[in-house]
């Protein structure tokens, strides 16, 4: 983790980790809690960033996390360099995942993950190019 | 007010980690699929669960629910007990199933909440 002037923060999600994973969530949680946000938000911020976090584990083989705080608003930017999403439309419905069995047998892949960030957040944009990488960006409005 | 270790003491819960006696207990939730967990559980709840791997403890801690309670008899592993202990999660099991473990923490909560249920019956009722 590390902070730089504007008040930003950086992950590594480990893709080789799955127990790991949720580590950076926590981690923003704790942060968001020191910073003085309402622990609403910043349960809103925190699920949808582990959400985040999870799909880069099982889809993408890790990835990078980067935390936003501006005045107004606080930005988080997923971003991977894993398979990408061939329909976003499709992978946006709530039931709808690609994961394998051994994640499913974990409690993940009830293709909840995308409608939750969404949920969760006031504004969620993908950027997805088919065999080069996934750019996810989840606006939350600080009142 | 019902907490943390009321509810153990009603249910008989055992007690694996208890970081916080005092947490009161506002709700409950009953899942498996993580996602459907972190959607819908709410800060306060009881959470009962048979899902015992090391990402609950995660959910748990970014849900902000006041337990959980692993069900039917499942039990612990060293690593998920550390997990515990390391964030601060409240983690009991029973032997009941879930289904009467909800119904006693239901119950045991007031549950006089049954509005929708009530409207979800009123509705089927004017498609009539």
């Amino acid at each position: 983790m590390e902070q730089n002037e504007k008040l930003s923060f950086h992950f590594d999600v480990d893709g080789n980790d799955f127990t790991s994973a949720g580590e950076a969530s926590v981690k923003v949680k704790k942060l968001m809690r020191q910073l003085g946000f309402s622990p609403e938000l910043t349960r809103r911020v925190s699920i949808a960033m582990y959400e985040g976090e999870i799909n880069m584990v099982i889809h993408a083989n890790g990835g990078v996390a980067d935390v936003y705080v501006d005045e107004d608003c606080l930005r988080v930017v997923l971003a991977d360099e894993g398979p990408g999403i061939a329909d976003i439309e499709t992978a946006m419905q709530e039931g709808f995942s690609t994961a394998p069995d051994n994640i499913r047998a974990l409690g993940f892949g009830a293709g909840m993950g995308l409608p939750n960030m969404k949920n969760y957040s006031d504004e969620m944009k993908i950027d997805s190019i088919v065999g080069q990488g996934t750019t996810i960006e989840l606006k939350f409005k600080v009142n | 007010m019902i907490t943390a270790q009321m509810l153990e003491k009603e249910l008989g819960l055992k007690r694996f980690v208890m970081c916080d006696d005092s947490r009161e207990v506002t709700g409950g939730y009953a899942g498996d699929l993580l996602s459907w967990v972190m959607g819908r559980a709410t800060s306060g709840d009881a959470w009962v669960t048979i899902m015992s791997n090391i990402n609950v403890i995660a959910v748990a801690q970014l849900t902000d629910v006041a337990l959980v309670i692993l069900a039917e008899g499942v039990v612990p592993g060293e690593e998920l007990i550390a997990a515990a202990k390391m964030r601060g999660v409240n983690l009991f099991s029973s032997t009941a199933p879930t289904f009467e473990l909800c119904g006693r923490i239901h119950r045991l909560l007031g549950a006089p909440d049954c509005g929708a249920i009530a409207e979800a019956d009123d509705a089927y009722s004017a498609a009539d």
